[in-house]
């Protein structure tokens, strides 16, 4: 090895040391002009050239030997992008939509690909998407926010206003209520971005709905419930707990340090952490203090849990902790045996991960996983597992203890008590099959 | 570090417990920001309709006057009898019985094989009457009175047997035809998931060692539902421990494709085209398919701009379609310009 690094190191000087130094010196002192650009081409193009010159060995990686354009170009200037965007080579790291589940692309749902994303943060062109009546593009001088209902006095606020007010930024997970929803009874989707996609986190910065209520003096004694309401065309509208509204709920404007994307609700959504998505009405135009729910048609028609004896379960609204391994996973495949790091999320709504611990074997066996820091309440956590693949097949489950006791269950359980027809709130542990060959697919055991 | 949140639940909880006046805590200055809302402002944002009926509006409607506008307005989605599946999930579907409409739970949700429909869940009329009256036509929402809404209330429900033709659906008998709503009684709030401090349903097992667990795979993907979610190896970054499955035909993959002009799918997308039309067949308006072969040729340009911008009917049927004044030029020339663009697929587009 030692004598092949030395050989490779008679590779010839890097291109500015083929400039001879009276023309350094010249450029240095008059700029550039035509003639002196000629001069400076042709010293570049002998020094490319000379680069490529060194016969290539069997064990010589062409991308080292053959220093690669980008160490031999200037690049491009500040600015080019003035909204930075990913690398070209990034393009297919995009949301998608799941084909056939929904009729329509405006009342439909684009995935989150959680299998190449890292850390806790998603970042905001990646969140996904669930719409039921389109997005729309707000005028934010032209949005208003009113808050009615039992307030001593009912409240108009100009997004001006609204950040004139004292602010605060936490990080939450922002999950569907229908997340995992195609998995209830068999396996319907190849990977995690479509079982486990509608879930997101952001930093999200806004005003506390308890300050707001607190301005408009809200009647401390009939207040049970929020009507929260969108100023899109659909004005979806959904009941909070006064409960979750008090305790950590915020009108946000700001999603990982800059304005929430179009999408995303801008100019103002309604942030309740540890409730399902729905409940975090987008574009909100209006907060309405009542003392009984709304039954609105998204807790009456849809979003409503069925149980076997064929009631539904109403205002069904915390996302009970739920884990998922993201890599490997579904629709990937492993290339060699040896170390891999098993990495995936946790998440509860009832507090923070106090555990994860993953199996390898279906559930007989399990170990604690690493869980990156910090560990915030009611955001996602990011855990961590060394795993040495002997090329056996291997079952991959992840499962999540919060700090409220709760433990997350396997499928058999919840469909024990909730039947397979319910929809919504499906945290059960998910298997990833690694088979022999080395591929990974979704699979559901027992 | 300081939290507004809890230090405000904090007040709120002493403040309840002593019931007396209330103290403001907010910072100082902070009653001069936001102003109060106008009662025409409250009573045009302030359109909610609670299941006690706080909120409806007077007003009446029947049967009849509910189908004719039912034809016209909401018939293109959601089918002449509210049995469509097209656009979104059935309305009605028959599947309710006199027993329901007695007992208040719909019997049939207990059956697997029946597909739910609107009315054989929903418990509450306000529902119905506040969502249609806030968000349809989807296409034109808030665009009906209230007469309007309390006659297609009454024909949906007439086509659900819950009401006879002859009814005349209003303010004062709302709360009679509520006691007939066939699964008033079908909704339930005992459970764990409403509350902060709800009770889980199911807890999951601690066991670490040497667990009983059956590892019988009770389901996996069919092969033939691999690629049914595009192809896999495309959907991994380049650079990973894990290649993506190439789930595309192998064909495909080496067959260059023909130079057809691409669909700005994204521009129909955003420019809420797609609601209405489709890439091929029929949904509201005419599938894209049979505009493009209508209209191939530059000439025919400056008449789809002018369509697409002012709307109108006649040309494919009865249904107009809406004017799109909100699209840019730019927008709009695109899709102009793939509209006219020849077709020549010769079977290569599926
Ligand atoms: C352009 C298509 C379209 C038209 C026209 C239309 N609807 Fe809808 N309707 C939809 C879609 C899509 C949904 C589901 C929206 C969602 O996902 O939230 C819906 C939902 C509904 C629902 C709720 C169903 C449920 O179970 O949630 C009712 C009731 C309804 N429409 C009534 C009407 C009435 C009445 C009209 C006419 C005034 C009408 N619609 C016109 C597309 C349409
Ligand atoms: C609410 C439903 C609806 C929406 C939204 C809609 N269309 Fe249409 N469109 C129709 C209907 C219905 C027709 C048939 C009208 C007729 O018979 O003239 C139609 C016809 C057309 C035609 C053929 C016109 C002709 O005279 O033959 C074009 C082109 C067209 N639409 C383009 C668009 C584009 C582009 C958009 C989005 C910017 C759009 N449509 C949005 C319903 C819709």
């Amino acid at each position: 090895m030692a004598g092949e690094q030395q050989e490779q190191g008679q590779l010839r000087l890097a291109p500015e040391s083929f400039l001879a130094p009276d023309l350094v010196n010249d450029i240095q002192r008059n700029g550039v002009d035509d003639a002196r650009r000629k001069l400076l081409r042709g010293a570049f193009a002998a020094a490319s050239a000379a680069l490529i010159a060194p016969t290539l060995r069997a064990s010589d990686d062409p991308d080292i030997v053959n220093v690669p354009e980008w160490s031999r170009s200037l690049g491009k200037p500040v600015a080019a992008n003035p909204y930075g965007l990913p690398s070209p080579y990034e393009s297919n790291i995009v949301r998608r939509q799941s084909p056939g589940l929904t009729q329509t692309d405006q009342a439909s749902v684009a995935f989150t690909p959680l299998q190449n994303l890292f850390g806790m943060i998603t970042p905001s062109g990646l969140h996904f998407e669930r719409h039921h009546q389109g997005w729309v593009d707000i005028d934010p001088r032209r949005h208003r926010l009113m808050i009615n209902g039992l307030v001593e006095t009912p409240l108009v606020f100009t997004m001006e206003d609204l950040l004139r007010l004292p602010s605060v930024s936490r990080i939450h997970f922002l999950e569907c209520g229908a997340n995992t929803a195609l998995e209830w009874g068999n396996v319907a989707v190849p990977t995690v971005q479509y079982s486990h996609g509608m879930l997101s986190a952001s930093e999200f910065t806004g005003v506390p709905v308890s300050l707001l209520l607190e301005r408009a003096g809200y009647d401390r004694k009939r207040a049970r419930y929020l009507l929260a309401e969108g100023a899109d065309g659909s004005s979806m509208t959904r009941t909070i707990n006064l409960e979750n509204a008090l305790d950590d709920a915020m009108v946000a404007y700001g999603q990982n340090g800059e304005m929430l994307r179009p999408e995303n609700g801008y100019p103002l959504r309604l942030v309740v952490p540890g409730v399902q998505g729905v409940s975090w009405v987008k574009w909100l135009r209006r907060l309405e203090v009542g003392d009984q729910p709304w039954a609105a048609k998204d807790e009456a028609s849809h979003y409503v849990d069925l149980m076997p004896d064929g009631s539904h379960r109403q205002y069904t609204s915390i996302q009970e902790a739920k884990s998922v391994i993201t890599a490997p996973s579904g629709g990937q495949k492993l290339l060699k045996q040896g170390y891999y790091c098993i990495t995936g999320l946790a998440w509860s709504g009832r507090g923070s991960v106090s555990r994860v611990e993953v199996s390898v074997d279906g559930g007989r066996n399990w170990q604690v996983a690493r869980l990156e820091g910090p560990v915030l309440p009611k955001a996602l956590t990011r855990f961590n597992f060394d795993w040495t693949w002997n090329g056996e097949e291997a079952m991959l489950q992840s499962r999540v203890t919060d700090t409220s006791g709760y433990t997350q269950p396997a499928r058999a359980q919840l469909v024990a008590v909730r039947g397979t027809r319910s929809i919504y709130h499906n945290n059960a542990i998910q298997t990833w099959r690694v088979g022999a060959d080395g591929e990974v697919h979704n699979v559901q055991l027992g | 570090m300081f939290n507004w949140a809890s230090t405000l639940t904090a007040v709120a909880m002493v403040l309840s417990i002593a019931a007396g006046a209330v103290a403001s805590e907010l910072p100082a200055g902070i009653e001069t920001i936001g102003r109060p809302a106008t009662d025409n402002e409250l009573s045009a944002w302030d359109i909610d309709v609670r299941p006690d009926f706080l909120g409806l509006p007077p007003g009446s409607g029947d049967v009849w006057q509910g189908e004719e506008i039912w034809l016209e307005k909401c018939a293109a989605c959601h089918g002449d009898f509210g049995d469509s599946n097209e656009v979104f999930a059935p309305i009605v579907l028959g599947n309710i019985t006199d027993e329901d409409i007695e007992t208040g739970r719909v019997a049939a949700l207990q059956d697997p094989a029946v597909a739910r429909t609107t009315l054989m869940k929903v418990a509450t009329l306000s529902t119905l009457w506040d969502y249609i009256y806030r968000a349809m036509p989807w296409n034109a929402p808030k665009s009906l009175t209230p007469d309007e809404v309390y006659a297609l209330l009454a024909y949906i429900l007439n086509l659900g047997y819950i009401v006879d033709e002859d009814l005349v659906l209003s303010d004062a008998n709302i709360d009679e035809v509520q006691a007939r709503m066939p699964n008033r009684n079908g909704m339930r709030q005992d459970h764990g998931l409403w509350s902060l401090r709800g009770e889980p349903d199911v807890n999951g097992d601690t066991c670490e060692t040497d667990c009983e667990v059956d590892l019988t795979v009770s389901s996996s993907l069919p092969d033939y539902a691999m690629n049914a979610h595009g192809n896999l190896a495309e959907q991994v970054r380049s650079v990973s421990p894990y290649a993506g499955l190439w789930t595309a035909p192998e064909e495909a993959a080496q067959v260059a494709a023909p130079p057809v002009a691409a669909a700005p799918e994204t521009l129909l997308g955003q420019s809420g085209c797609t609601g209405c039309h489709q890439m091929a067949g029929q949904l509201v308006g005419p599938g894209f398919d049979a505009i493009r072969a209508r209209y191939a040729g530059a000439e025919n340009a400056a008449y789809l701009e002018q369509k697409i911008v002012n709307g109108g009917a006649g040309v494919w049927g009865g249904i107009p379609m809406p004017p799109m004044p909100g699209l840019d030029s730019d927008t709009l020339q695109s899709i102009v310009t793939w509209l006219t663009a020849a077709t020549d697929h010769s079977g290569e587009e599926s």
